[in-house]
């Protein structure tokens, strides 16, 4: 698939590095006791150790540790035994120490390789440079008074994970895949809850474009995107502008970018203009981090089952099709919900898991989805309970109604929340199988219809659908479809 | 390697911390001074010498991921020049 | 009762525990000694109200018998800890009005045996300097003038206040902060017994940090024995300092036997600098001899990196403290002095809220990690430092402590080095190596120079070694038996 943009004066390769930062699913911050629960009343989950009061000492979290980790093992990483907190030196007013304690040149976790699907089937690998643990800023309000900013400190100290690709993406697309296919990561791993609108998860997207086969161009750096949307157009944007100026016979800044909503384009920071010199150096208050592999180990034992290996198990174990397979395990949220309405269902039919797989998945990636995407819900604010929702696929397994009165019945629960058997019981939804009363009404149809059966015989095969729609229309759908079928070949072609 | 006044008013913006144009002067003299008195930790053979970086011989401790600390913002902010509605202020940043 | 001003640590221990006088009693000597003091500048702040109640509380700890050995001694504590609620500036304008809401490590731990603060002693400027000529609160005079002479000296610094207090009678003992030399230089000046423990034995929790990687507190005391007894209160494992060491604290002066035969004590020969005063020279030889008079073993050792140790130390500890001082930005506490953009509030408080010797340091720490330099100097230096305390390890294969020369000079005159940095920096030039090294050093009083001022030798130890440090050093007080006091000039 070519990904080449077309400026005026020829093509032109985009080149795409990403610089994730995912926020670690912890109690505590990553160098203080102080909470990292979001939402909280202005610098009140500060303790004089994030606030950077004189005197005040870091002490590690092992869990914020651990969870880098088990990100680097879902990933596929090199885990390094031994790193180093370094101290990158720059003023800002939500950076209270002067400093962020951050790792530069050795970090916890190194080098690996991802691959990621594109829209159309084929893949694309994705080298991951490294990961590294680091401290959050505090948040910087400009527009709550007029020539003051007001600075919140409730975020500092918390810890990141930074995630630094190689450049190696090429289109908006693949980096898109790339930032879902991390995000779907940790959040399997359980490291990062992936949450944009709250900033766990931002992205820092490094742009260039060049000649096909030439040296990398000077790139860019757009901040703190904060959706997979706006990263695209970032990148589409920048796209566009480093042609243009290029091809006017300019030339790149090196240079921070911003992202403005309101246009979709980028613009140069300009608090930022002047060149950083971070000063990176060891930070004494701490002593390299080191664990050993048996560490590793334990938490690579303990590591749930991530999208992959889940894919490759509904498709072998439960004998669901591949895209309805890759459309479950593309959020965790969504895998959960069908693994957990599965056994529920498994349970209330006392069916095989194989048996009712396939009728679970088409409802969830079907009917749910649908049904959510109409009433723009997340899977975990489904209006309807695991209970009914298993209950629901169970009658159609044990034939009581047929796949359509599912449907039907399903809306009933969406709207009204009643459970699926009292829908069935008060609407009188059950499924006709009386081969007697079907039978009857077939002979009566058959007799007010003798020139279509005349016609059918001839050869009219395609009239065999008016017969099976006037039965069912006869008992109001409720008609069982296979002994209408059944009785109806039997009485036509007979 | 010597320090012009360029360099010092470089120095000095990275450092936050002004100095006048009629000080850069005077401040490069001090700061070559002292750089060049410790040029001569050139003359040391370093090859093959690790950085030292910890004089004790200890493994980082690590504490349990438990909430211990923080929730007394009166006491944050009591020491603070400016506050505004339970935040620290600072001149406008335009960014 | 006799003067409880002029008492030891010890002594006064031993009297409060037996009754001879209270808490009470002995704090209010002091403070009115400190009062009448006040032309020495030695302290910024004194906390007289709570001094007394704290003097109130040690005698219930010792009526009730819950007495411990710091139990009611008045002490001076450096501005550069944090002690709650009370002026704790580290002696910088831009620390104006900071009181914080939360007490040091060693301070808590000083408080918890029932010691008794009485105020906050001036320094050099966040630690920085040589003779507590760079404070916000103006110089610390020398109670020690030269015989003969009104002329004021330096105490020598950064702990020149806590230095000068004890050398005055105004404080029992102090505490102290050594990243260079601090607490061993001035104790050299003004006649005192001063110890830099082992980097990691003392929390630095609630110490205003200069330069990480080297402060260490201590005490400043009158004698050996007194050092012993203030180090064990003050030292200990804290989980709030990640380069506190968890090893548990001796009973130091149950260390002090008294015996040194066959302790081997190694001199180094490169410690025999240009120009060094012979009566320095002497006081060394002096110092060998009494040691092995006293059943020691003397052997030469080299520590080849020595002439290195200060440049090294003054790119490692401006580098560190370029950055630690990074957080005094007018944001959230101490001065602030407008400006018209961020930048400009920046700059103009950290301009006019640090001193010329901390701005300079600050400039050269940031010249030294910028990009292009960090290899040439900062890297350079650390690798120097491996080799620095790399000598130490291979003379430790030899022998168990060092004698040196605590400073290479007695006590200057006030304002006579202060247009001169690189001159003060060589005040530190026997200090320093062991700094960078984090091994324990301690200064004993041993003579007098020729002008009548207190002239100090050093001990440095192993690291962990403060036990056989301290048993050597009360050998060699005794051998020296300085008893001199500084004529007092000062006062009502
Ligand atoms: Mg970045
Ligand atoms: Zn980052």
């Amino acid at each position: 698939m070519s990904s080449l943009f077309q400026g005026a004066t020829g093509d032109w390769e985009v080149v795409i590095g990403l610089e994730i930062h995912a926020q670690v699913i912890s109690e505590s911050k990553l160098f203080s006791g102080a909470s990292t629960k979001f939402g909280a009343e202005p610098n009140t989950q500060v303790s004089f150790v994030c606030a950077a009061m004189p005197g005040m000492l870091p002490v590690i979290n092992e869990e914020c540790v651990r969870q880098a980790v088990r990100t680097g093992l879902a990933m596929g990483c090199q885990i390094n035994l031994r790193s180093v907190f370094d101290r990158k030196n720059y003023f800002y007013a939500d950076l209270p120490q002067g400093y962020q304690i951050s790792q530069f040149k050795d970090p916890i976790v190194g080098e690996g390789m991802l691959t990621v699907e594109l829209e159309d089937g084929s893949t694309k690998d994705i080298g991951i440079e490294r990961l590294h643990l680091e401290q959050d800023a505090g948040k910087s309000m400009h527009d709550q008074h007029p020539n003051m900013t007001y600075v919140d400190l409730n975020r500092s100290g918390v810890a990141l994970m930074e995630i630094v690709s190689k450049p190696d993406m090429r289109s908006a697309e693949e980096a898109g895949a790339y930032f879902r296919k991390i995000r779907s990561l940790v959040r399997y791993a359980g490291t990062c809850d992936g949450n944009m609108d709250q900033g766990s998860m931002r992205a820092d997207v490094n742009v260039s474009v060049r000649r096909p086969g030439q040296e990398l161009g000077i790139r860019t750096e757009t901040k703190n995107v904060n959706s997979i949307r706006y990263m695209m157009m970032v990148i589409e944007s920048e796209t566009r502008r480093q042609v243009d100026v290029l091809e006017a016979g300019g030339t790149i800044n090196q240079e921070t970018r911003l992202f403005e909503v309101a246009t979709g384009t980028t613009r140069t920071m300009r608090s930022k203009e002047e060149a950083h010199d971070y000063r990176y150096f060891p930070d004494p208050d701490l002593l390299p981090l080191e664990f050993t592999q048996e560490l590793v180990d334990e938490l690579a034992a303990q590591m749930p089952e991530l999208a992959d290996a889940k894919k490759a198990r509904f498709i072998k174990d439960l004998h669901i099709n591949a895209y309805n397979a890759g459309v479950l395990v593309a959020e965790k949220e969504s895998a959960d919900y069908f693994e957990t309405l599965l056994s529920a269902t498994v349970e209330k039919s006392g069916k095989a898991v194989s048996e009712v797989g396939t009728l679970v998945s088409n409802w969830v990636t079907g009917d749910l989805f649908g049904a959510l995407k109409k009433l723009g819900l997340g899977i975990n604010q489904s209006p309807v309970s695991i209970a009914h929702a298993a209950e629901l696929i169970t009658l159609q397994i044990d034939g009581t109604i047929s796949g359509r009165i599912a449907k039907e019945v399903f809306e009933n629960m969406l709207e009204s929340g009643k459970s699926p058997e009292t829908i069935v019981e008060e609407k009188g939804l059950r499924q006709v199988s009386d081969t007697g009363e079907i039978e009857a009404m077939i002979d009566q149809i058959l007799a007010a219809n003798a020139d279509k059966v005349e016609e059918y015989r001839g050869g009219k095969d395609k009239l065999y659908g008016f017969f099976v729609g006037q039965v069912m229309k006869n008992t109001g759908g409720k008609a069982n479809p296979q002994v209408v079928n059944k009785l109806l070949r039997q009485k036509l072609d007979g | 390697m010597s320090v012009d006044k360029n360099t010092v008013a470089k120095i000095a913006n990275l450092a936050r911390i002004a100095v006048s144009e009629d000080e850069l002067e005077a401040t490069a003299g001090e700061l070559n001074n002292i750089l060049d008195w410790v040029e001569q930790l050139s003359q040391v053979n370093t090859d093959g010498v690790e950085p030292m970086t910890s004089v004790v011989a200890a493994a980082l401790p690590m504490r349990e991921d438990k909430v211990t600390d923080g929730n007394y913002r009166d006491q944050i902010l009591k020491n603070a020049p400016a506050v505004e509605q339970g935040f620290f202020a600072v001149p406008k940043v335009i960014e | 009762m006799s003067d409880l001003t002029k008492l030891t640590l010890s002594a006064a221990r031993d009297g409060l525990h037996k009754g001879d006088f209270s808490a009470r009693e002995i704090t209010q000597a002091h403070l009115k000694a400190i009062d009448e003091a006040k032309i020495l500048n030695s302290y910024i702040e004194v906390t007289s109200d709570q001094a007394l109640e704290m003097a109130d509380n040690a005698d219930a700890m010792i009526k009730g018998n819950e007495a411990k050995p710091m139990t009611g001694i008045p002490i001076g504590i450096k501005d550069l800890y944090c002690t709650k609620g009370v002026h704790s500036q580290a002696a910088s304008h831009i620390l104006d009005g900071f009181k914080p809401e939360y007490e040091s490590t060693v301070t808590s731990n000083l408080w918890n045996d029932g010691a008794v603060m009485l105020g906050k002693t001036n320094m050099d400027e966040f630690a920085m300097g040589s003779s507590n000529e760079n404070s916000f609160y103006g110089p610390v005079k020398n109670p020690w003038r030269a015989t003969n002479s009104d002329k004021d000296t330096v105490p020598g610094g950064s702990s020149g206040g806590s230095a000068a207090a004890v050398a005055a009678d105004i404080s029992i003992a102090a505490t102290g902060t050594d990243t260079g030399g601090s607490i061993r230089q001035p104790a050299s000046f003004c006649g005192l017994v001063g110890l830099k423990p082992t980097y990691g034995r003392c929390s630095r929790f609630g110490m205003i940090a200069f330069a990480s990687s080297l402060d260490q507190a201590g005490p400043l005391t009158k004698t050996v024995r007194d050092a012993a007894i203030m180090l064990e209160s003050m030292a200990g494992y804290d989980a709030k300092d990640s380069t506190s060491i968890n090893i548990a604290v001796p009973n130091y002066e149950a260390a002090l036997s008294g015996d040194v035969r066959g302790l081997k004590v190694g001199i180094p020969k490169e410690y025999r600098v240009d120009n060094m005063p012979p009566e320095i020279e002497k006081l060394w030889q002096q110092g060998i001899d009494w040691l092995k008079s006293a059943g020691a073993e003397i052997i030469d050792i080299s520590l080849p990196h020595t002439k290195y140790a200060l440049p090294t130390y003054y790119i490692v500890a401006p580098a560190e403290c370029s950055s630690n001082l990074a957080r005094y930005d007018g944001v959230k506490y101490g001065l602030r002095v407008a400006g018209d953009s961020l930048d400009n509030m920046y700059k103009n408080t950290r301009a006019q809220g640090f001193g010329d010797e901390v701005k300079r340091r600050i400039l050269i720490g940031t010249y030294v990690l910028s990009a292009g330099y960090y290899d040439a100097y900062y890297l350079k230096a650390q690798r120097v430092r491996t080799l620095i305390a790399g000598d130490f390890k291979a003379a430790y294969e030899k022998c168990d402590v060092i004698l040196t020369p605590t400073a290479p000079s007695a006590a200057f005159g006030l304002g006579e080095k202060v247009s001169d940095p690189l001159a003060m920096y060589l005040n530190d030039v026997f200090t320093v190596p062991a700094s960078l090294s984090g091994l324990p050093g301690i200064s004993v009083p041993a003579g007098l120079s020729s002008d009548g001022l207190p002239l100090g030798l050093q001990l440095i130890g192993q690291a962990f070694g403060e036990e056989q440090l301290l048993n050597a050093a009360d050998v060699l007080e005794t051998a020296a038996g300085f008893s001199d006091k500084p004529a007092k000039w000062w006062g009502a």
